[in-house]
């Protein structure tokens, strides 16, 4: 695996004692290209063949504009829900002792392990009308199941660890002595948490509303079961990408992938900007 | 503001860290508390801000008990080592915080906020810097900025832990000079921590030398320097020679003869404690400490000679002029002008 | 929220109200984290397990001899088989590239190998239905040679390697970062190749972090449904992985079939878990600078 290759090295690398550089890379390159990014490129080529007309018919068409609005709505919400519970949850992992608190911190990334087929139909038995949650909310005429509700209620499933992941290291560096500081100055506890806890915790959480948005909007397998899938009231995009390619239209798949490929970018894009400008301002990274 | 420290103690799970340490600290002093790492001295100024409770004892501002006030009420202007500085805030934001947080009925206006916060932005000579964050700032500017945040609020005391300790040498003896200066404009009663005996000889009024917990000795940097009245100050402070002798009837001897120094401890084996450069050499006819050379450096202006001493097993070293003739394994003796002779135990 | 002023004249307590919130706030911080875990990760856990023994042990276990299920098994566990060792080699590979060496466009390159984390799943299927369909320029030329790919074995392990791309890598490089190349440079130095330093002082410095990735990486290829569904064609007892079989025997209405597979890739989530919690106590200093999920 490792070789002499590159000993002569190349012009935009500095020069290194260690073996393997050509080698290394070269295969590197290789197979991202072959598995990532000649497939990606393959979907904006067949978009980009679509032409404009093309493309334009399918992002106007009253279906795709209400799934895409039904998934980043709920992604939305979802998100914002994440933020709050795990903001709180995390503090309470990094701050409080209580008995269980190793197995509360590794349940939290469950949903990273659990598929997301499993996650799906068990949050829709939980929510259906007969379930252990829907039969309590049946009364109180709250329908989650098979709603935009049920969609976001497992958005917020998928979701939740990234926000926890990325905020909890942030707080577990927060220095004592700056809440010392604060209170030595007349901070009670509430204004020290709210204007000099939070407000430095400000980058992290925003890059955990962004991953866990960004999830939200791909998800598809912990979706489908709950959201009932009703076109204009409840299909996700990705769902309709699905539906699209069992009917063959290669086209009206390609071009709903090709919006959200380019919002998830943008995404990309924001979340290096929010990590860029909090190194740059304050001297860290999330 | 006086302060008086009343016979605290503090434990941290069963462990003592201050042993019944009484303190008074008078108005407009600037007080240092010196000692090595865990002595407990920067447990005693987190005692004074409210930031640890003691165990037992209490703490006075002025006539007023202050133990019974959380950190908030007690009006401390606290400077930590790593400054503490709100990384999020602006520099002037950080100043005026202290003066935000105030409820409403005492809170001045945000101009009244701002104008106070960039006057003293201007005394601690930081004017300019106010829109930047503290990331954006040098080590030394920041412990100004720190300071600063902490006179805004007219605190009663300033506690100072460290305050130059995670600086370079250089910026520390700056920053020194000037904290200096700025006490002497503002008269705030200032303690500060630090484990450096000249940073705490040079800058303070007094200074209270601390070791395991307990007071060793409070004085003057003249009085601890030049009267110290411990083993332990004797070899923290300055350089200091200890020889093993022993107390007969009044007089100190070495081995089988009297060095000419009286002392009024009873019979029995003593330590004798005196400055290296504080000796007068004396011809080996009288009554003195006589040994033989075995090692000699030249230090400064003066040269410093460590002595093989007759009937001692100790070795000490003295300090000599320059131009004094004696070379390695000469003969030379000597009597210390000032020392101190403390029992074995 | 009761997190104003302290006003309690308890001495104990006075100093902690600097750096704490009073016990009724930690109290209900607390007990909200707890109550939203339960109820959102916790009890479709549970359920996943109550659901699939509804009907009793024996309706369980009647589930797994069924031969399309033990397809299914079988089909998942060679999927991983490929994927997992496919994307350790790599994340070996690009790991020591990117952080054993110096060169331009490093951090572009760590983007782009983030990419497929932020590719929906269903665009991961589809890229490759739209490289190997009938329509495309790759299809109809494996096609004449005799390689189905889509709807068939090759285009799952593809869409899998696809979705579990990053994962080793991404663990390795801030690992292998932090660790610097002196301990390669001074093995170098007394004489060791290349591959002998690999081998005797890099792997030894990464396995536990290598471990990690591969924890994770399986999980994941197991447990990968979107892109999957996309490009099997859900041909019962030839392409379906598990979690496929779980949506089709759901939608067959088959509850406790359903729910009696879905357990088995929870089991596989909480080992998961476990191993990796594990992993956390034990080496967690040499994991940390590799953080993230």
């Amino acid at each position: 695996m490792i070789s002499n290759f590159a000993k002569a090295g190349w012009r935009f690398k500095r020069p290194s004692v260690i073996p393997g550089f050509g080698l290394t890379l070269g295969f590197t390159l290789a197979y991202l290209a072959l598995i990532v990014l000649i497939p990606l490129a393959g979907l904006v080529w067949r978009s980009a063949s679509l032409g404009f007309t093309g493309f334009w018919n399918v992002a106007v068409d009253p279906r795709t504009v209400n799934a895409l609005k039904i998934s980043f709505g709920t992604s939305f919400v979802a998100a914002l829900v994440n933020v709050f519970f795990g903001v709180i949850v995390a503090w309470v992992l990094v701050r409080y002792r209580f008995p269980g608190r190793r197995i509360v911190d590794a349940i939290v990334d469950l949903p990273f392990a659990l598929p997301t087929a499993v996650a799906g139909i068990a949050l829709t038995s939980l929510y259906a009308r007969n379930g252990w949650i829907g039969h309590l909310l049946e009364p109180l005429g709250i329908k989650v199941a098979f709603t935009p509700i049920g969609i976001t209620i497992a958005l917020i499933f998928v979701g939740l660890p990234f926000v926890v992941r990325t905020v909890q290291p942030v707080m577990e560096e927060i220095r004592k002595e700056v809440e010392e500081a604060a209170a030595t100055l007349g901070a009670n506890r509430f204004q020290t948490i709210t204007q000099v806890l939070l407000p430095g915790l400000q980058p992290a959480i925003l890059t955990g509303f962004a991953l866990a948005f960004a999830r939200a909007v791909g998800e598809y397998g912990s979706v489908i079961f709950i959201a009932g899938n009703l076109p204009y009231v409840s299909e996700i995009a990705p769902l309709l990408i699905v539906i699209r390619l069992e009917e063959f239209d290669y086209a009206g798949a390609t071009a709903i992938a090709t919006i959200m490929l380019l919002i998830s970018f943008f995404m990309l894009f924001v979340i290096n900007l929010i990590q860029a400008w909090s190194r740059r301002r304050y001297g860290y990274g999330t | 503001m006086d302060v008086r420290v009343s016979g605290v103690r503090k434990e941290f799970d069963r462990f003592p860290a201050l042993h019944d340490v009484s303190l008074d600290i008078n108005s407009g002093e600037l007080i240092a508390l010196l000692g090595p790492s865990g002595s407990g001295k920067t447990t005693l100024l987190r005692l004074i801000a409210g930031l640890e409770t003691p165990t037992d004892g209490k703490v006075f501002f002025g006539d007023e008990d202050a133990s019974l006030k959380s950190v908030q009420e007690r009006n401390v202007g606290f400077v930590f080592q790593h400054y503490a500085l709100f990384r999020h805030m602006t520099v002037i934001d950080n100043v005026g915080f202290g003066l935000k947080v105030r409820p409403s009925n005492t809170r001045p206006s945000t101009d009244e906020i701002r104008r106070r916060s960039s006057e003293l932005l201007d005394f601690v000579q930081l004017s300019g810097l106010e829109k930047r964050y503290p990331a954006q700032l040098s080590g030394g500017q920041r412990q100004r900025v720190a300071l600063a945040r902490a006179m805004a609020i007219e605190p009663r005391i300033l506690l100072l832990d460290e305050p130059f300790g995670a600086l370079d040498a250089k910026v520390r003896k700056e920053l020194r000079r000037w904290l200096r200066e700025i006490h002497d404009k503002t008269k705030h009663t200032t303690v500060f921590v630090t484990h450096d005996q000249d940073e705490a000889l040079e800058l303070a009024d007094r200074v209270v030398v601390m070791s395991q917990g307990r007071i060793e000795q409070i004085g003057t940097p003249d009085e601890v320097y030049d009267k110290p009245n411990s083993p332990f100050v004797y070899s923290f402070i300055g350089e200091s020679s200890t020889l093993g002798v022993r107390v007969e009837n009044g007089e100190l001897w070495l081995a089988d003869r009297p060095i000419g120094l009286k002392s009024e401890l009873p019979n029995g084996d003593a330590s004798l404690y005196f400055r290296p450069h504080d000796v007068e050499i004396v011809d080996g006819s009288q009554a003195c400490i006589a040994g033989t050379v075995v090692a000699s450096r030249r230090v400064g202006a003066t040269r410093r000679v460590e002595l093989d001493l007759r009937g001692s097993a100790d070795r000490v070293e003295i300090g000599i002029t320059a131009d004094h003739p004696a070379t390695e394994m000469s003969g030379i003796a000597f009597r210390p002008k000032h020392w101190r002779v403390f029992p074995k135990n | 929220m009761a997190l104003d002023q302290p006003r309690t004249k308890d001495p104990t307590a006075i100093a902690r109200h600097a750096t704490t919130e009073r016990r009724t706030a930690r109290y209900l911080l607390t007990g909200t984290a707890l109550v939203f875990l339960g109820l959102f990760l916790l009890l479709p856990l549970v359920s996943v397990f109550v659901e699939a023994f509804r009907k009793g042990p024996a309706a369980y276990f009647a589930a797994f001899p069924e031969p399309d299920a033990l397809a299914a098994i079988r089909l998942t566990l060679l999927v991983a088989a490929i994927a997992v060792p496919l994307n350790v080699i790599f994340g070996v590979v690009a790991a020591w590239a990117i952080a054993k060496f110096e060169f331009k466009g490093k951090a572009f390159l760590t983007t782009l190998i983030d990419l497929p984390f932020s590719v929906s799943p269903v665009i991961s299927g589809l890229v490759y239905v739209l490289l190997f369909s009938s329509h495309s320029l790759l299809g109809p030329w494996f096609k004449s040679h005799g390689i189905e790919v889509l709807f068939a074995v090759p285009g799952i392990v593809l869409a899998t390697v696809f979705v579990t791309f990053p994962f080793v890598a991404r663990e390795l490089i801030p690992l292998m970062q932090e660790q610097g190349t002196t301990d390669e440079e001074a093995a170098l130095s007394l004489g060791a190749n290349g591959w002998q330093t690999f081998w005797h002082v890099t792997l030894p410095n990464i396995k536990w972090g290598l471990l990690y990735g591969v924890l994770l990486c399986n999980a994941r290829a197991m447990g990968e449904f979107g892109a999957v569904s996309v490009v099997s064609g859900h041909i019962r007892g030839l392409t379906n992985t598990m979690p496929l079989h779980v949506e089709i025997l759901y939608n067959e209405y088959n509850f406790v079939a359903a729910f009696a597979v879905a357990s088995l890739l929870a089991l596989l989530a909480l080992v998961t878990l476990v191993l990796k919690s594990l992993l956390e106590l034990r080496y967690g200093t040499e994991l940390r600078a590799a953080g993230g999920h």
